[in-house]
Parts: C-alpha cells; structure tokens; sequence
C-alpha cells in the first residue's frame, strides 16, 4: 500500500487493484444472495435474477472503496479532515475552507437545481442534511470561538431538561392558540418512545455502564414488570399507581433470583447466560397460557389516572370536568408523557446519587478490576447483585409504563432484538455516561422512527420502497459502524463519580469493562 | 424400546448439525477468546446459499442428485467462507485491541445485519425445498412402530465424520494447524516467531464458515424448510453445546453438539415440545455455572 506523501499518480494503481479487490469480494457476497431473489410459485420455489441491482451493489463497493483510498486513508491530506475539525477546536487552514465552501456549494446547487428544473425530494434531503451537518458544525465553532470556557456540558443538560419539560405544554398550547397544525399526537407518541428507552438505557447502564455487567437479557424485566401490572390490572382490577412499585419490586425480585447462580460468571459468559434467561422469559410467557394468554396477549389494561381522575371523554369526576377543562385526548398522552419523563429522572437522579455512594464506587471499582475489588475486601456477589437488581427494578418500572401506555401486552414486544437495541443505546452513547445514554436513545429510537416518514427515500428507491423494512437493518449497520469508529461511544470521556483535587475527565483509554 | 432407538437415531442427526456450528464457536472462542454471536447467522447465511444453489441448479438442469449435492456443498463453502471472512474483516479485526465487550457488541450487530440483509434480500417468507434425498431403511418393526433410518440422516452423519476427521487432521497436522494452536496459547509470541496472526485468525474464520456452510445445507435438507431466523436459536444451541464440550476442543463441540442434540430430541419427545428450547437454553445456564471448563476443556486460570 502507498505511503502517505507519493504522489497521486503512485497511489492510483494500488488503489485501484485494492478497489478491484473489493469489488471481487463483493461480487461473491452477493451474486447469490442479491443477485437471485427467491419468488414463491405454484410449482415452487423459482429464481428471479436481479443483475442491475448486483451491479449497483459490486458497484458501490468500488466506487466507494476507490474514492477511500485515494481521498482518505493513504492520501496526505483526507478530505475527510475539515468535516471533523468542524467538531474539534483546530484551526481552520485555507484548504479546509475550500473544501468547506465546496461542499456548501455543491448542495446549494442540488437544491435549486431540485426547486427549479426537476422537483426531486431525493436531492433535497441530500441537501438538506449536508446543511444540517454543516450548520450544526459551524454553530458549534462560533460559540466555541467566542466563549472558550462556557461549561457546555451543564448548558447541554439544563437546556435539555428543560426543553424535555416545556415541550409538551409549550407546543399544546401554541397549536391550541395559532392552530398550526403541528402533527401534535404523532410527536407526543415518538417523544414517549424515545423517553422509554432512555429510561431503558439508564437503567441497563447501572448493570453495563457502572457495574461492567453486559447483561443480553434485559428485555425479560421489562417483560416481568408489564406483566406484573397487566395482569394485576386485569385480574384483580388495580390501578397503575398502586402496581408501579409491584412491578418494580416483581422485577428486581427476578433480577436476583436469576442473578444469583449466573453472578460468578465471567464477563462474556454471563453475557450468553442472561440472553438464555431472557428467551426462557419469552417462551415461558409464550406458552404459559392459562396465566399470560399465551400469544394473543392480555388487552385492556387501563391507563393510569391523575391523582384518581381518569382521563375519560365524559362522565362525573374525570380530569376535565373536575378541572373544567374541554375533553382533549391530548391530555391523557400529555400526562403519559410526563409520567414517563418523571420515571426517567428518577432513573437518572438515582442512579448518579448511587454512584456517589460506597455501593455506586464499589460498581465502578468492580468493573475496573475483580480481582482488585476482591482483594479489598468487597463482596462482589453482593455488589453485582444490588446492581443487578437495581437495573433490573428500572427495567420493570419500564416495563409498566409500556403495559399501561399500549393497553395491550404480548411476548412479541420482548424478543432479543429489545434487549439489543436498548444494550445498543447503552454502548453507542458511550457506557456509563448517562448524557450519551439519552442522545444515542434520541438518535437510533427517534432518527429511525423518523426514517418511517420520509419521503425523500421513496423517490430515490421507488414507491414501493418501506423504509421500516431497512430500519433493523440500517440500525445493525450503525451500531457495527459507531463500535469500529469509535469504540467507546458517542459521549467517549466522562466526569469522575468522585474526585481528589480537581475534576478532570476520564479519558476513554482509563476506562477497562469486562477485563476480569 | 423402538420408540426410545428411533429418538436416539434423530438425536444423533440433529446433533450432528449443532456439533458442526459448535466447532466454528469453539475454533474461534479457542484462539481470540470472543463469543461470535453472528456464526449462528453464518449457519443461516450458509443455508441460504445453498438453497438458492440448489434452485439455479435445477434450473440449469442438473438432475443428477450425487452430482448437484457435491456441486452445491463446494460451492456453497466457498461462498460463506467468503462471508465469514468479510465479518472478521469488517467487525472483529479493527478491534482486537479493545476492550472485551467490543467485539462481542459488533458481533450482535452483525447477527443483526446478517438476518436483516437476508429478510429484505430474500423476503420475509420460510423458503420451502422439495426433498432432495429420499428413501431409507426400516431396521425393525415392534408392533406398529417401525424404527426408520433414513437416508437423509446416513447422509448427515456421514458427512459430519468425514469433516470431523479432516479438520481434526487440519488442527493436529498441518502447519496452518500448528500456527492455530501457537496462536492460541500465546499470540503475541506466536507472532515473534513469525506466525503471521491475521492470516490465522482469517482462517479460522473462513474454516469454521465453511463447516457452518455445510450444516445449513444438511439443515437445508433435513427439514426441508428455513427462514432468515434459524441462525439465532441453532447458534445458541450450538454455543452450548461448545461450552459443554469444553470450549476450546474441537472433539469436545461434537461431543457437546451430540449430547445437546440428543436432550432436545428426548425432551420434545417425552415432555413438552413447547418448551424444547427452555431445556436448551436452561441446559446452558447449568453447564456454565456448575462446569464452565466443560466436558474436555481446560480449566481457565484467572491472572491479574
């Protein structure tokens, strides 16, 4: 391979026997798989070949790799660079404002060559996310210049929360008064399935962030802490807020029964063992029938109420006539909202007051090293035990909210690929900092829940295209792509639990999970 | 008695299949000491490709059943060898030098990517095959149950001991054996004395594909039947059953493939079918806790 310093000319015939390489693999991936799609016939099975899209595929390969070599990884001045100084505080050089320039330009001409000639949602988008990214970029750059030393950490977390909190009534109200036309309901809904799985995620994070835990089978609490309400509701008729803390106490009760004999485990056993115990959940609650309703779920589990006013369109004693309010159905999934906002910060105010706790230390003590915690004399059974069931208590919490939001519950919301993706929130917003926890749950929950709604990708892959078919698929790619990039999240240094003289970040090299 | 032997004949078939996932675990477990969670998928990736090897086939008009078995076998190989090339390549290589959990997180993203890719390339639907190899014996009859062995299952066991005996010599004889072996005990002095590490850990990758390649294809042709989600239960069944051989030894995932094999196939037959993969899964979290060397394996010493 060239080394950085020849000329293009020396690096171009390398590059393109690496690319030719590539593009040979890539063929043999696909020529199969791609290339031959499967149709059902009456006959049986038949094979319908698709060349264009295998070439396209071998294609891309090519192309992309070809442009990496010669542009990125063995040129002397990657072009990727000015993109990711955007991001850093390194000053601008004149080539990084060419390419800068170039770029903006380039997506200015997309745009009003969309508006004007050919009317193309696909370049739009193009363009609009290079604006995006670049605005953003060039957003932070100005603020950094000029306030050098602002905490932008604390300014993220307060204007954050606050935003969290005032958006539901800020914007309820706007759309009350002006009559916007906001898609109110549909953004209420993504907002509480976003805060769910940051809830999700704080709470995995005390089991994989502090304690160093990879636990495969969270989702089976999850599942303990639904049940427990659904079927407390529908049997005997309780109410969400008395079997919110059942619920919670039901599944930090598994967390230590199943932790208990697995706790001894090394890391990446352990990992195998809870994913075995999160599909035994799974199957048992699949087949248990007389108690779960086996497949067909359990439905109608009431909604929870405020302080006893149910959200109800009439009748005496409701929310709105008692407070004389015009019914909405709004308001029951404003409160929804909240309710589940409320449980998030109690997972996160918890957990960073644990973490300054001589429990929180011993965690963190034990995911740096066992054998050292042993030697100190901490009792690790018991230390992961509590972290465990903490989590696990978070997870069942969660768990109920997600019963009492559905109002209908079956095995198939608690498959592995739950568990997954809220480990996947957990690791990619970077392990125990719980800022990275809530963007990677914005981003991988919200962004591909978004993905669902765009309309620029049907015009580019056809009108039969379903982007929540390439939703799971697009997420593992991510998540494969962000752990290779960047091994230690999103949010990669955090600020110590405790400090000795002055607070400075752990970098992300300090940090070891796992390594007993 | 008839219906105890006929059990046992299916037990050991299916057995078989897991025994040959379970060696892909236990090569790789043995040499870079990571779980990789997206060999099950391999197993279904392998599967794929034979089926869709098996229809152009036919389409071609390849009719001979030895001949197109042999063909698709190679072929199929081949192909998923390149895919596990590719995962190790792309996923695991870039972060050997990480921290413990990080290849194992990219290796669920993988699974992830494997079983997507498969569902929107393919389609979501189970993909049926015609069977292929028929017939077989009737060994006796006691009453009106007839215990059969059939052709399918010589076919499977056949194939599995003949693998077993060439990859057991490909560990125990060759050189690409000896550099595995020096790998695993201590990489980095395996690379002092010029073993070129990547080039081995690729290897053990492409082999242990291979081997998964041809237990879809039995898969394939045992049941008749698979979708783009048999990776994740077989891979888990053939996890434990590395474990419970010993993970790390080779005759010990054939041995714990058996054995995981032969407890389903008895636990569908005695007790409940629902619950077959409980006792799997259950038969994991006891093999761990109560013998984590396994059956053959060497004890592990913790150091600092």
């Amino acid at each position: 391979m060239a080394e950085p310093g020849t000329s293009f000319g020396q690096r171009l015939g390398p590059a393109l026997l690496d690319s030719l390489l590539a593009a040979i693999i890539a063929f043999a991936l696909f020529s199969l798989l791609l290339g031959l799609r499967m149709v059902d016939k009456v006959t049986g099975l038949t094979l319908q070949p698709r060349p264009v899209l295998l070439a396209v595929a071998v294609g891309i390969v090519f192309c992309g790799r070809l442009l990496l070599n010669l542009f990125v990884w063995h040129a002397e001045y990657p072009l990727t660079a000015p993109f990711a100084k955007l991001f850093t505080r390194a000053p601008f050089e004149r080539r990084d404002l060419i390419v800068l320039g170039a770029t903006l330009l380039v997506a200015t001409l997309m745009f009003l060559f969309s508006l004007v000639i050919i009317d193309s949602a696909a370049f739009e988008l193009v363009a609009a996310s290079v604006f995006i990214f670049l605005g953003i970029g060039l957003v932070r750059r100005i603020i950094v210049q000029f306030f050098p030393d602002l905490p932008y950490g604390r300014i993220f977390t307060v204007g954050g929360i606050a935003f969290a909190v005032l958006f539901p009534i800020c914007a309820y109200l706007l759309e009350k008064t002006f009559r916007l036309g906001l898609p109110l309901r549909y953004l209420l809904d993504l907002s509480i399935l976003v805060l769910t799985y940051v809830m999700l995620g704080w709470g995995l994070n005390v089991v994989v962030g502090l304690a160093g835990l990879l636990d495969l089978g969270y989702v089976a609490f999850y599942a303990v802490g639904a049940y427990t309400f659904a079927l407390l509701a529908t049997h005997f008729g309780l109410g969400f807020w008395i079997c919110l803390p059942i619920a919670g106490a039901a599944a930090a009760l598994w967390g230590i029964i199943l932790g208990f004999p697995v706790l001894r485990l090394r890391g990446d056993y352990l990992a195998i063992v809870t994913l075995a115990f999160g599909e035994i959940v799974r199957i048992v609650l699949l087949n248990w029938t007389e108690v779960t309703n086996g497949p067909n779920g359990v439905s109608g589990i009431p909604k929870p109420t405020f302080f006893g006013l149910p959200f109800a369109p009439s009748g005496d004693g409701t929310f709105s006539s008692f407070f004389g309010l015009k019914y909405d159905p709004l308001q029951g999934i404003i409160f929804l909202y909240y309710v589940i906002l409320a449980l998030a910060f109690i997972t996160n105010l918890v957990t960073l007051k644990l973490r300054r706790l001589p429990i929180g230390r011993a965690w963190e003590a034990l995911r740096e090293d066992q054998i050292a915690c042993r030697s100190l004399g901490i009792n690790t059974t018991i230390t992961k035990l509590t972290a465990f069931a903490i989590g696990a208590m978070f997870g069942g919490l969660a768990g109920s909210f997600f019963a009492t939001r559905q109002g209908f519950i079956s095995p198939e919301s608690f498959t592995f690929i739950e568990s997954a993706i809220i480990l996947a929130i957990v690791v990619l917003g970077g392990m125990g900092s719980q800022l990275g926890v809530a963007i990677a749950a914005i981003v991988m929950v919200g962004g591909f829940e978004a993905l669902r709604h765009t309309e620029g990708l049907q015009s580019i892959f056809g009108e039969g295209f379903d982007p929540a078919l390439y939703r799971m698929l697009l997420f593992g790619i991510a998540m494969v792509g962000i752990m290779v990039w960047r091994p230690r999240g999103i949010i990669g240094s955090r600020s110590p639990s405790i400090v000795l003289d002055e607070a400075r970040p752990i970098g992300g090299g300090l940090v070891r999970e796992g390594r007993a | 008695m008839a219906y105890f032997l006929q059990q046992l004949i299916n037990g050991i078939a299916l057995g078989s299949i897991y025994g040959l996932i379970a060696i892909g675990y236990t090569m790789v477990y043995g040499i870079i000491g990571m779980i990789n969670f997206a060999h099950g998928d391999i197993f279904m990736v392998g599967a794929f490709i034979a089926l869709i090897l098996f229809l152009a086939l036919l389409s071609l008009g390849v009719t001979m059943i030895p001949l197109a078995l042999l063909i698709v076998l190679l072929l199929a190989m081949v192909l998923t060898a390149v895919w596990g090339w590719t995962v190790e390549r792309i996923a695991y290589r870039p972060l050997r030098e990480s921290f413990r959990l990080a290849p194992l997180i990219t290796a669920i993203g993988m699974s992830i990517v494997l079983q997507n890719f498969i569902q929107v390339a393919q389609g979501a639907r189970v993909k049926p095959l015609q069977p292929v190899v028929t017939g077989g014996y009737t060994l006796f009859t006691e009453g009106d149950f007839a215990v059969n062995l059939s052709n399918i299952q010589i076919l499977i066991v056949v194939t599995t001991l003949v693998l077993m005996t060439v990859f057991w010599l490909i560990i125990t004889r060759t050189a690409l054996g000896r550099s595995q072996r020096a790998c695993e005990q201590d990489r980095l002095m395996a690379a002092l004395s010029g073993v070129n590490v990547d080039r081995t850990i690729s290897l053990t990758f492409v082999l242990g594909a291979a081997l998964a390649a041809v237990a879809g294809l039995l898969y394939l042709l045992y049941y008749g039947v698979i979708d783009f989600y048999i990776g994740f239960v077989a891979g888990i069944k053939a996890f434990t059953a590395a474990v419970f051989g010993g993970i790390g030894s080779l005759p010990g995932a054939m041995l714990g493939g058996l054995i995981i094999g032969l407890i389903e196939t008895f636990w569908s037959a005695y007790f409940t079918i629902e619950y077959k993969d409980v006792a799997a899964f259950s038969m994991l979290a006891i093999v761990l806790i109560f013998f984590p060397t396994g059956l053959l394996g060497r004890p592990e010493v913790e150091k600092v």
